[in-house]
């Protein structure tokens, strides 16, 4: 079994860890899927061509490979000494580490959330925009207060399925030993086996697994509640 | 040369030499044992996907209530903890298995789950009437769905299993975690020798957009292919 100590470590202090993990990659994966979905619709052929690149490269080249490459090889690239870096987290050093777990996920999540951005302005009927610009809105103006409010609509269900694509892909930063939730888990059964205790293996993972079932049906909820409720905000409660 | 981005004290950033002796190290590993497994992996999930809708269909309602909350539950729990479980619990229930088994297991039942779930969308775009018209022709269960429920489900999923195949290409590198020497298991090896690790996970890298892009394409022509068969 798990004393409380045990279970606390895992769920509380892994648990810090991997949400802070989670919403720091959901933000800047939210920011670079706007930019770069947007930039994908651009008129120039330059910038479509920009987007696309950055589109395949986060996508195709994985999670945990983008995760390796930005843990142990950017820091060689751009010559920083990883012990440098601290940033303290709930009163640990975390330092590094956690900045490359939110960039690679940040950076894969962008890759994805493009993806739902071109699709969700491109399911706006296209007089939407003839409007706008007959009406001689700007560019800005047109996404800020015409297209993005009704394609949240369509992205919403997509998008919250990518951020809990992205709270599992949390796991993979105790690969570059991050103390989130699955690496407290190992840990702990290193630990038991270093003492010769009986790891109860089933115990520690079967825990670790409905800890993140648990996180993963609450992201799911808050979507669905944003979905019900922006649904009465632009359409007038109809939909 | 390519020209050296910032200098650590007295290496070289980049070494094309090493690059080199690093190459065929990970393309072992790439073609050898991480793109076999995800074969293996894609081919029992299709079937395992399918498998699973027809229980998620049982006349029985536990079976379906079981079958649902398992779907729901290895949907949504991260990979990488699903093979610490496998590789970890179930010795101490006699079964044994390899890392390499545990892995192709591992993404097997993952995406099993994943891929049921579009088989069950796929089986309900089956119009009503084909339904109603099996059973006015008083057809068996298995001539029904042998003959005429799957062969017109099957085409609309066919798509959704190519980006899971995609999908899969990615995940499969997970296994570094229980110890399989696949790309990324034989890049950490290398690169914790000599602390070459710009040239192997760069490397890395390239070869997952080598193989991941050309697979890409791939499930966007079986998107065209059968993405339209039925309107």
């Amino acid at each position: 079994m798990l004393t409380w100590n045990q279970f606390s470590r895992i769920a509380l202090d892994g648990g810090a860890i991997t949400i802070s993990v989670f919403v720091g990659a959901a933000v800047l994966g939210t920011a670079l899927a706007l930019f770069f979905g947007i930039m994908g619709l651009s008129t120039s052929q330059l910038l479509r061509r920009i987007s696309r690149v950055y589109v395949e490269v986060t996508r195709g080249a994985s999670a945990i490979v983008l995760l390796f490459f930005v843990a142990f090889a950017v820091p060689r690239l751009l010559g920083f000494r990883t012990a440098d870096v601290t940033i303290t987290l709930f009163g640990n050093d975390v330092g590094y580490l956690f900045v490359a777990g939110v960039v690679a996920l940040g950076l894969n999540m962008g890759g994805y959330g493009a993806e739902v951005v071109r699709g969700g302005i491109q399911s706006i009927p296209r007089g939407q925009t003839e409007a706008s610009i007959s009406l001689s809105l700007t560019t800005g103006q047109r996404l800020r207060h015409v297209i993005l409010p009704q394609a949240v609509m369509t992205m919403l269900p997509p998008y919250g399925n990518l951020n809990i694509e992205v709270m599992k892909g949390t796991a993979l930063v105790s690969l570059i030993a991050l103390a989130d939730m699955t690496f407290l888990a190992s840990n702990l059964r290193n630990r038991r086996i270093l003492l010769d205790d009986p790891p109860e293996t089933v115990v520690i993972f079967g825990v670790t697994l409905i800890l993140y079932f648990i996180i993963s049906q609450a992201i799911a909820l808050f979507y669905r509640g944003l979905e019900r409720r922006l649904g009465g905000r632009w359409f007038g409660g109809g939909r | 040369m390519i020209p050296v981005l910032a200098q650590t004290g007295f290496e070289q950033i980049w070494d094309w030499e090493v690059a080199w002796d690093f190459l065929p190290i990970v393309a072992r590993g790439m073609f050898l044992v991480t793109l076999p497994a995800t074969f293996l992996g894609i081919t029992i999930a299709v079937i395992l996907g399918l498998f699973l809708s027809l229980l998620r269909r049982s006349p029985i309602r536990p079976i379906r209530w079981v079958t649902g909350f398992v779907v729901e539950f290895v949907r949504s729990t991260p990979l990488l903890v699903q093979l610490f479980f496998l590789f970890y619990v179930l010795p101490n229930f006699g079964v044994r298995m390899s890392a390499f088994t545990t892995l192709v297991v591992g993404l097997a039942v993952h995406y099993g789950a994943y891929t049921s779930e579009s088989y069950r969308a796929g089986i309900e775009s089956v119009a009503k009437g084909q339904w109603e018209a099996s059973v006015a022709l008083n057809l068996s269960t298995a001539t029904k769905w042998g003959r005429v429920i799957l062969p017109q489900a099957i085409p609309t999923v066919i798509p959704a299993l190519g980006n899971y195949l995609v999908a899969m290409v990615k995940d499969a590198p997970l296994g570094v975690s229980i110890g399989v020497i696949g790309v990324l298991g034989a890049a950490v090896a290398e690169a914790s020798q000599n602390f070459r690790f710009v040239e192997a996970y760069t490397l890395v890298g390239m070869l997952f957009l080598a193989v991941s892009i050309p697979l890409a394409i791939f499930a966007r022509y079986l998107e065209t292919r059968y993405g339209y068969e039925r309107t």
